[in-house]
């Protein structure tokens, strides 16, 4: 499905190729959106795309996989308070811990998984750490995506020089490798929290989306309908806010969704970096597992359980972005 | 040997080392009784440099402790002095000057006779430093001895026959001869120094360069430096056959260098290393299960809640920090979150050092009474930005973040609000506490040697800046003129009772934070290994070790 | 070609001089720093001000800045104040970096041999089991967080089973050292003890780190060798009746392997993110674990260095792969 041979497509020399690669490839986990199928999404009408993709994904088991752990968890985020057995940041087994001979609790009656180190039942906070995983999860991928979406916007739409500034800030982002950067970023905050975690997640993610979203801006840029409406002496601004951008959308909503299990997935690598919320009042599955290394030889189960966690709920979105992509290029129709 | 060359005569080279080094190494695997095998140590950190009067951390002294010897040394098992290189010494009557005969017969490692004009040699070295070894790398000699400007307290060595040197300091302190146990004051070989230009330090960039003289030690220890492999993160020691006392046992030491806490327990677990230090309590009960040998120290350390006046004017009154003191559950705390051995604390010193107040006990834990100090002051309800530091962990303070959340629990029971502050501790959390920037923070300290002025010195003794801001709390004049007055007392018994004196009033009448507890370090060591003797300073040797065997 | 090749040094002149200023920028920014990491708890007013000093802290940020580019461009980036105190933040990268390179190495391989074969197999037989399967499995690889995934194999074939090393580069003290590739150099002195022990501790961590790059090369092929089973000229070919192994070899893997390349290329990024996670758990000492280091002790110097060798090994390795493209593909060079 990835190809950047096709010979419609814009060439303007190497160093356009390359950009389009980026496109391509960069765009996280072996994206293969690129500028012509956005086109081609485009060129094959909206409504009938939709329906048929839609027709081909309720036939698709990964898809529905995806689904169901998708739907599962988003409920349980919903419904966990009431759910959990216990308060999370209550520590009803304290009197049982003791650093030395018994740091982590096991399981007794009303705590079928045990305590944490600090007497908190583990249950509940995996339960209810669903939360805030969500949270981390969306508001990381939002953020990137509004991120993406200006600057992606801002390049893609005028071209010429505040093109080339915006993709050299962006070539600078793409070039120190993604962890470094979120690293660098929550460690610049004056007082850790929640918060500094979901920023430097999203800001990985910028570059990713504008150069996704330069790509089909650019690729609209000479389409039919723009040239109409610029003709018809349309605002500059009504061209792109009406016309290109909603048009340029679909590789971005497939890149959200798979943004969403890699934002969970580097916001635990922070935690295990140190570089988490400090604050585990709220507990959250990255930060359980981050914290869980110093167990992980005596109690692994203080890590297995928020690390299969993350990695079912990232799984599922993965699975279900990845059907999104193919059921929404065009050349799986066949 | 290897920097980048061109191939060509990188593969002339492979081939000739090939040659050799295919024999040098025949019995890597095996660790022969005979030989005395290898002892394998897993170490936190790279070693600074191995001139150990440029270093201050512990990874360095462990290295270099093998290697050289002090004048005055800290008996095996004890935080006591016992004779080193110095067979006895003797201080005048004003404590100005004192007279070490030394110990006959020593040589350094390069055939260099241990001398006092050796000693001499080495004293004079270390008070002459440049500007950029005075700024940073001298660091022990400007704390313990005063720096090298007006407050300088060396005034000279002389040697007034060969095996008896004179020291002469400005004036009397509790500090001496204690501090010359200290391993940065080690003797090193005179030619050595020379030849290696061991005082060219210079500053590059944000970093310090040091002579030759760092990377070829040469002392008078059981132990010699073999090599440091920077690529595979190792220094290997090998036993130093002309040593004056009794042979080490082992002929060899590794210390391989593991960052990661974790992965230094599953090295000692797989076999690949014999043991490392400080292992996290969490870890004891699982080491001992597998067989290895959990060795605990006696505590020689102290974790403090330090309360900042500055930052918060209601701390200023002295009953709103004894309400702090009083709300503070101090057994429970050490009994959840602290391993065992672990004593709440009553002062601002462990119980093993001269001038610790038998008398004093750890204030109770009382709510109550807490709640009616702060009505008293007109503090009810008061906000209390307390602090602790991440990425890190102490011996005194094995998990701070949960020590934190013990504390913070009960001083929400007392009525004080808190909010919880963190950083890093090198990202920020030292630098704020320097600032002033916190109301209450932990903070910690393990001893150097047996010297009350090593602790409550340390904390208070400087009036016009410390973290505790006691000039501000109202007492800090005074009470860095009885700290003054103690450490210049020359008759041990006297000045003994002076601390005890100094102790129970930082306890109940200044109280500059609340001292919480002493926690005892472990070090372990695998089944096979025989012969560790602990030091509650944490300064091992390790030349009567041995591993495996009959 | 050498006018494109030349253009796009230039262009990368410029993102490294940015990059050098955010980067100096960004360091000081950071809270905390050197001088805590270097005195701890025994930090007092005084010393603190003696360090700040003697390192120029004290100065504005742009003498700061001007004072170590004119340094720099002299190959001087200053001295390691934590990883490796003492040293040239230059000899630590020279030393370091060959254990990155090796371990990346050993990652890309292990993806490239399994995912390539399994990415053609999946498009010759789409929408089998195997594709599925492999599809699935390839997800899941993107799915586990590294360092986990790591922590799983170590804690299973490392620390349960005892078959590998647990961590470390080479549990043997006194081998020699000739390039830093500590495989090669078993290899090249003929110690071969030493290289297998090298290539032991290779393994768990390469596996680890190829779960990174194999997701990406499985689904490119296999996406790739789609559009080429379709192409006419392949159709041709069979209809010729070229045998398999021709039409495989010279028409489909062929065709087929140039988007694999550029993904590859673009990977660098990744893994460098990826051998830091991987690095640290395994105490492999590569520049991923020393970047992490460098981080909490504030090891300025060796920090700066580093990030800029990854930023500048990340926009080379993609500089390559564009030139790589031009000549395997001639249809880019016509145009």
């Amino acid at each position: 499905m990835n190809d950047s041979q096709k010979p419609d497509q814009p060439h303007r020399g190497l160093g356009a190729r390359r950009k389009q690669r980026i496109d391509d490839l960069a765009a996280t986990s072996g994206t293969t959106t690129t500028v012509a199928e956005a086109g081609a999404i485009d060129e094959s009408g909206g409504v009938g795309l939709v329906a048929s993709a839609w027709r081909r994904l309720r036939r698709n088991p990964i898809f529905l996989i995806g689904l169901v752990i998708t739907c599962a968890f988003i409920l349980l985020a919903l419904l966990s308070p009431w759910i959990a057995p216990h308060d999370p940041a209550d520590n009803p087994l304290i009197d049982k811990v003791s650093r030395q001979s018994n740091p982590v609790p096991g399981p007794e009656p009303g705590f079928p998984l045990g305590g944490d180190d600090s007497g908190r039942d583990l249950l509940s906070r995996l339960l209810v750490g669903s939360q805030q995983t969500l949270l981390v999860g969306v508001c990381a991928t939002i953020f990137g995506l509004a991120g993406g979406l200006a600057l992606g916007t801002l390049a893609g739409a005028f071209g010429g020089w505040v093109d080339s500034v915006v993709m050299r800030i962006v070539d600078v982002m793409l070039s120190i490798p993604s962890l470094l950067l979120a690293v660098s970023i929550s460690a610049l905050a004056a007082r850790p929290s929640q918060w500094t975690v979901i920023i430097a997640v999203a800001v990985v993610q910028v570059p990713i989306f504008a150069r996704l979203l330069r790509g089909s801006m650019l690729a609209q840029r000479g389409k039919d309908h723009v040239l109409a409406a610029r003709a018809l002496g349309v605002k500059r601004s009504a061209i792109i806010l009406r016309h290109m951008l909603p048009n340029s959308l679909g590789p971005v909503i497939v890149q959200a969704t798979l943004v969403l299990a890699t934002a969970i997935i580097d916001a635990a690598a922070l935690s295990f970096l140190g570089l988490g919320n400090p604050d585990d009042s709220k507990p959250e599955w990255g930060q359980m597992l981050g914290q869980a290394q110093m167990y992980i030889y005596d109690h692994p189960h203080l890590a297995f359980y928020p690390a299969a966690c993350i990695i079912v709920v990232a799984l599922g979105f993965t699975l279900m972005g990845e059907s999104l992509r193919e059921a929404l290029d065009p050349k799986s129709r066949r | 040997m290897r920097k980048a060359a061109p191939l060509a005569a990188l593969a002339a080279t492979a081939l000739t080392l090939s040659a050799c080094a295919a024999s040098d190494r025949d019995d890597s695997g095996s660790d022969g009784g005979d030989t005395g095998g290898t002892f394998t140590f897993g170490a936190a950190g790279a070693p600074e440099v191995f001139d150990p009067f440029y270093a201050t951390d512990g990874e360095t002294f462990r290295v270099t402790r093998q290697i050289f010897e002090t004048l005055v040394k800290v008996k095996p098992g004890s935080a006591e002095l016992g004779p080193g290189l110095a067979e006895s010494w003797e201080p005048s009557e004003d404590g100005k000057t004192w007279t070490f005969t030394l110990r006959e017969g020593v040589k350094f490692s390069d055939g260099e006779a241990f001398d006092a004009a050796a000693v001499c040699a080495n004293f004079e070295r270390m008070s002459d430093q440049n500007d950029a070894a005075q700024s940073g790398p001298a660091e022990y000699w400007n704390t313990g001895m005063g720096g090298f400007g007006e407050d300088a307290l060396y005034d000279g060595c002389e040697a007034t026959d060969d095996m008896t040197a004179v020291l002469k300091v400005k004036s009397a302190t509790s500090k001496f001869p204690a501090m010359l146990s200290l391993s940065s004051f080690s003797m090193q070989s005179p030619k050595a120094l020379k030849d290696g230009k061991a005082n060219d330090v210079k500053t590059q960039g944000e970093g310090f360069v040091y002579p030759e003289n760092s990377q070829k030690p040469v002392g008078t220890g059981p132990y010699l430096l073999d090599k440091y492999d920077t690529a595979n993160k190792t220094v290997s020691l090998t036993r130093n056959d002309d040593y004056w006392g009794e042979k080490a046992k082992t002929a060899k030491i590794v210390f391989k260098i593991i960052p990661d806490e974790s992965t230094r327990r599953q090295e000692l677990e797989a076999g690949s290393i014999d043991g490392y230090d400080l292992p996290n309590p969490v870890d004891w009960k699982g080491l001992e299960e597998s067989g290895n040998q959990v060795e605990v120290r006696d505590p020689f350390n102290i974790l403090y809640l330090g309360l900042q006046p500055e930052a918060n004017a209601k701390l200023k009154d002295v009953r709103v920090r004894q309400a702090i003191n009083y709300a503070i559950n101090r057994d429970q705390l050490v009994k959840s979150q602290l391993p065992e051995g672990a004593t709440a604390a009553s002062q601002f010193m462990p119980d093993t050092v001269s001038g610790y107040n038998k008398d004093l006990k750890p204030y109770p834990y009382d709510t109550a009474k807490a709640k009616s100090l702060l009505k008293e002051a007109g503090a009810e309800g008061m906000t209390l930005r307390f602090a602790y530091p991440s990425e890190v962990t102490r011996p005194y303070m094995p998990n701070p973040q949960k020590i934190h959340e013990a504390i913070r629990k009960d001083l929400e029971k007392a009525g004080i609000k808190v909010e919880v502050e963190t950083m890093p501790w090198n990202g920020g959390y030292l630098d704020n506490v320097d600032a002033h920037k916190y109301d209450a923070f932990l903070l910690g300290w393990t001893g150097d040697y047996d010297s009350a002025d090593n602790f409550i010195g340390t904390f208070f003794g400087n009036a016009k800046l410390n973290d505790f801001s006691t000039v501000a709390g109202g007492y800090g004049q005074e009470l860095s003129k009885e700290l003054k007055d103690a450490d210049a007392t020359v008759d041990e018994a006297e000045r003994a009772t002076k601390y005890e004196a100094i102790n129970k009033k930082i306890a109940e009448d200044y109280v500059p934070g609340a001292p919480i507890s002493h926690s005892p370090p472990a070090i372990v060591v695998s089944k096979d290994v025989k012969g560790l003797v602990t030091s509650p300073l944490t300064a091992e040797e390790f030349s009567t070790v041995t591993v495996g065997g009959e | 070609m050498l006018k494109f090749i030349i253009r796009r040094l230039l262009q990368l002149v410029v993102v490294l001089f940015v990059l050098s200023i955010l980067l100096f920028a960004w360091l000081r920014a950071l809270p905390g720093g050197v001088v805590s990491a270097m005195l701890g708890e025994r930090a007092t007013p005084e010393s603190r001000a003696r360090l700040t000093e003697a390192f120029g802290l004290n100065e504005p940020l742009p003498v700061q800045y001007w004072r170590f580019l004119t340094r720099a461009l002299q190959g001087d980036f200053g001295v390691s104040t934590g990883v490796q105190p003492g040293k040239t933040a230059t000899s630590i990268l020279i030393e370091r970096f060959p254990a990155t390179i090796e371990l990346s190495f050993v990652a890309l391989m292990l993806a490239i041999v399994v995912a390539i074969p399994l990415g053609y197999l999946a498009a010759k037989k789409r929408a089998s089991f195997l594709d599925n399967t492999s599809i699935v499995a390839s997800l899941v690889g993107v799915a586990v967080p590294v360092f986990f995934l790591a922590f799983l194999l170590k804690y299973v074939f490392a620390i349960q089973l005892g078959w590998l090393p647990v961590s470390g580069r080479s549990s043997i003290p006194d081998a020699t050292h000739v390039t830093g590739f500590f495989v090669l150099d078993g290899l090249l002195t003929r110690e071969w003890d030493a290289a297998w022990d090298a290539l032991k501790h290779l393994i768990l961590p390469g596996i680890a780190l190829a779960s990174i790059p194999f997701a990406m090369v499985f689904r490119i092929t296999r996406a790739s060798v789609l559009e080429v089973l379709d192409e006419d000229f392949v159709r041709t070919a069979q209809a010729k009746g070229l045998s398999h192994r021709v039409v495989r070899g010279r028409h489909i893997m062929r065709n087929a392997l140039l988007p694999v390349i550029t993904a590859v290329g673009l990977q660098v990024g990744a893994l460098l993110a990826g051998a830091v996670l991987t690095e640290t758990v395994f105490n492999f000492g590569g520049i991923g674990e020393a970047l992490k280091f460098a981080f909490t002790l504030r090891d300025y110097p060796v920090l700066q260095l580093l990030v800029f060798v990854a930023a500048l090994t990340y926009v080379l390795v993609n500089l390559l792969v564009d030139i790589l493209y031009a000549v395997v593909d001639p249809r880019v060079r016509t145009r």
